[in-house]
């Protein structure tokens, strides 16, 4: 990047269930106040606002154009993007982009989603192709169903590593004042709530959330004169997958996987070759339980097969020594277009030592995040606490 | 900006009213494979990354760019995609190359409006609680907003068909036209009645079709092509969503983002200075508007511009010499598409619809009802 960008403010709505005392701009505006508020900002220093979240997920067409009284866009730049379950994070690579473009010095970005007006079971449907898939699609839980299934298979898993990390999401939650799912569950519960597609029980699906995040970006001279403690943005990766390749769903598959390219790319750009010894907290977006311990090995931080070993050690835990997921990740709050914001904004709360409750019990200096979506796709950052990581 | 960004290829299908012979990934691969062949560009060893504008609520997919990962080279590489006018593209990937992040970016923006039905499609981006129920879509918002531009400034109904004329007129030199030809403004007006006081012939047809366009850095740009078209200024501003909110006469949107992007490309008297215009009249009234807001004219001018044949080819500032979206160009598609006749026009490649010794152009695209968000870009040849 051509210059440096910093997250100079951030902050995100408390995410539930059920928000019926706000319409969509209400909630989006909780978010982009808190975001202004913490960096000390009015929405008319802001240069340009962004916008994430899909259309399809509570049927509004064109809802940037609606919430412009909500994001603060009215009589300014903007954009929306939208890219399924990775948009949180491609917004922040967009504002990272305007900011090191030159042109732009302060960029607002948001990613929300209102699942209860929607139905995302029956949305997600539609992502497969019309004649090609859509009579095979089983949502999200499906998909995930034959990961847990392959995984286990392959490696020797059990039932019960799934339910480390489902335990592990939820305990992490009851940290996080802003968690949706804060739950005080035990291994016991998770092997025995309700199955929904063999391997995958209730418990090891995230929540349908309500909830918005918003961050703001900057260029170097403003993040310095403004901002205490700005989160540098040291790299971003961005890789899609087409549609009708299927063989991800074998865990021992050999053919080249959008989360290990993502990963070599992101670790090439910043010279790393231990990624467990250079970042100090991982932020994953795990929509299900198997989908992290596949995190651990698609990003290098133990061998292939190996994942299930790190969540039974306790490596993973906010005390371990490979901190994964400290706010509770996916598997506690999924406001879809938030979502993989979240990660990034959550990253950025440990590395200024704001996380709270969930703070780690170690320095923060690098952290890494990724968002998951589409058809497996992907797109990784790494954040640093100063320029010199 | 220090450094300068250039379009170095566009490609555009065919327009027509259906296209039941490709679906929308097969459509959209048209223009692709006929930009990189123009090219002489490979994806995996040429283009860094792809933009596509496209909403799933046309595409009738959820993530809709899902559809054409392939097609687009996003298969293990970059690919993202924005919901709004096809103009925004290039405004991002504009962006992506001045960060540093890129150095040759892949654009497409794709819509076959043939699949579903607009009013439908339009009515859900009125807001869920308050108007959708009214049962307005972008035609009966655009008829409000034609009577209250018509009414505030005296614009006649004879000056509002006069835009059809001239845009099917100029459509007939265009080959990609869905639709042109010789008419009156009588025959305009005893068009049939949609949404008074529009008739059929103000509003852009439903049309299929798909625009691809490759951006480079200035290096990249000298190694790719002798003619390459440099984005000098570009703009984006958005309006309030309720209607109630805004005096629709007005373009405040259109204003800044226009002069946001003149200011960038050092334009100080746009009427002097442009030698054409391609605008996105999805309905004829905006034509007339939007010329305002992009300040070819003064406030309320723009009826007595049309009619002095200013705008007309071989006027001082020809306005959508294509046929603009009244000849037949997708919704979404319109703005890249804008962008793409511009280039062709600044390329000297415009065939029957080339305007005269062109150096510099304007391309505006908008998204939402009555132009909520506004995307203007200034091109120019040297």
């Amino acid at each position: 990047m051509k210059r440096n960008v910093a997250i100079i403010g951030g902050g995100q709505t408390y995410h539930k269930a059920r928000r019926h005392d706000v319409d969509q701009a209400e909630m989006v505006n909780e978010a982009v106040r808190s975001a202004l508020k913490d960096a000390k900002m009015t929405i008319d220093e802001i240069d340009l606002v962004i916008l994430g979240n899909m259309e399809f997920f509570e049927g509004v067409h064109m809802t940037d154009c609606w919430l412009v009284h909500g994001t603060g866009a009215y009589g300014k730049q903007g954009l929306k993007i939208t890219t399924g379950g990775t948009v949180g994070a491609t917004v922040v690579c967009a504002a990272a982009h305007h900011v090191a473009s030159g042109l732009f010095d302060k960029v607002l970005c948001i990613g929300f989603e209102k699942q209860e007006e929607g139905d995302t079971g029956a949305i997600l449907s539609g992502v497969a192709h019309p004649l090609w898939g859509r009579s095979l699609a089983g949502a999200a839980v499906g998909y995930f169903a034959m990961l847990g299934s392959s995984y286990m298979a392959a490696w020797g898993a059990k039932e019960e590593h799934s339910a480390m990390v489902a335990v592990k999401a939820r305990q992490n939650a009851r940290k996080n004042k802003y968690a949706h799912l804060k739950l005080d569950i035990t291994i016991e519960d998770a092997l025995n709530s309700r199955m929904l597609a063999y391997p995958i029980r209730m418990l090891d699906m995230c929540p349908a959330s309500n909830g918005a995040c918003a961050m703001i970006l900057a260029d170097e001279k403003t993040a310095k004169s403004r901002s205490r403690k700005p989160v540098w943005m040291r790299a971003m990766e961005t890789v899609h997958n087409e549609q009708f390749e299927l063989d991800w769903r074998d865990v021992l598959t050999k053919r080249s996987i959008f989360s290990k390219v993502c990963a070599s790319r992101l670790y090439k750009k910043l010279g790393v070759t231990k990624p467990a010894d250079y970042f100090d907290v991982f932020e994953v977006y795990e929509p299900a339980t198997w989908a992290e311990l596949l995190w651990y090995e698609d990003l290098g931080l133990c061998g292939p097969g190996e994942g299930f070993k790190l969540i039974e050690r306790g490596t993973t835990n906010i005390e371990g020594p490979l901190p994964v997921n400290p706010s509770g990740g996916v598997l506690s709050t999924n406001c879809i277009g938030a979502s993989a914001m979240l990660r990034i904004w959550e990253a950025a709360l440990q590395i200024r030592g704001d996380a709270g409750e969930h703070q780690v019990p170690k320095e923060v200096r690098r952290a890494l995040t990724t968002a998951y979506g589409g058809t497996n796709w992907t797109v990784m950052t790494a954040l640093s606490k100063t320029l010199d990581d | 900006m220090s450094e300068r960004v250039a379009i170095v290829g566009v490609a555009q299908t065919r327009f027509a009213s259906s296209r039941p012979d490709v679906n929308y990934a097969e459509m959209a691969y048209e223009a692709i494979a006929e930009v990189l062949q123009q090219t002489g560009l490979e994806i995996k060893r040429d283009i860094d990354n792809a933009i596509s504008c496209s909403h799933d609520i046309w595409d009738g997919q959820t993530i809709s760019n899902i559809g054409i990962t392939d097609v687009i080279g996003g298969h293990l590489r970059t690919e993202e995609k924005m919901a709004l006018d096809g103009s925004t593209a290039v405004f991002y990937g504009m962006v992506g190359i001045l960060s540093g992040e890129f150095q040759c970016s892949l654009l497409m923006a794709h819509t076959k409006m043939s699949q579903t039905s607009r009013n439908i499609i339009n009515n859900v981006a009125f807001d869920p609680i308050y108007t959708r129920m009214l049962g307005f879509d972008y035609t009966s918002a655009a008829a409000l907003q034609a009577r209250r531009y018509m009414y505030k400034y005296g614009i006649t109904r004879e000056q509002v068909a006069r835009v059809v004329v001239k845009n099917l007129s100029n459509a007939r030199g265009n080959p990609g036209a869905h639709q042109a030809g010789s008419f009156t403004t009588a025959q305009v007006l005893s068009s049939p009645v949609v949404a008074s006081p529009l008739h059929r012939m103000d509003i852009a047809p439903d049309t299929d079709g798909a625009v691809a366009m490759i951006l480079a850095s200035e290096e990249r740009a000298r190694r790719i092509t002798d003619k390459p078209v440099w984005i000098r200024g570009i703009g984006t501003c958005y309006d309030a969503h309720y209607l109630g909110d805004r005096d629709l006469a007005d373009c405040m949107a259109l204003e800044r983002a226009a002069r946001r992007a003149y200011d960038m490309a050092g334009i100080r008297n746009p009427r002097r200075e442009l030698d054409l215009v391609e605008l996105s009249d999805e309905f004829s009234y905006q034509e007339l508007l939007w010329m305002e807001g992009l300040q070819l004219c003064e406030r309320g001018e723009a009826g007595r511009f049309i009619e002095s044949g200013v705008t007309a080819m071989g006027g001082k500032i020809p306005v959508n010499p294509s046929g603009g979206l009244l000849s037949g160009v997708p919704t979404n598609v319109a703005g890249l598409n804008r962008v793409a006749e511009a280039v062709l026009q600044l390329r000297g490649e415009a065939e029957g619809r080339q305007v005269k010794n062109a150096a510099v152009a304007v391309a505006q695209g908008h998204s939402g009802f009555c132009g909520q968000h506004q995307c203007v870009i200034v091109l120019g040849n040297q």
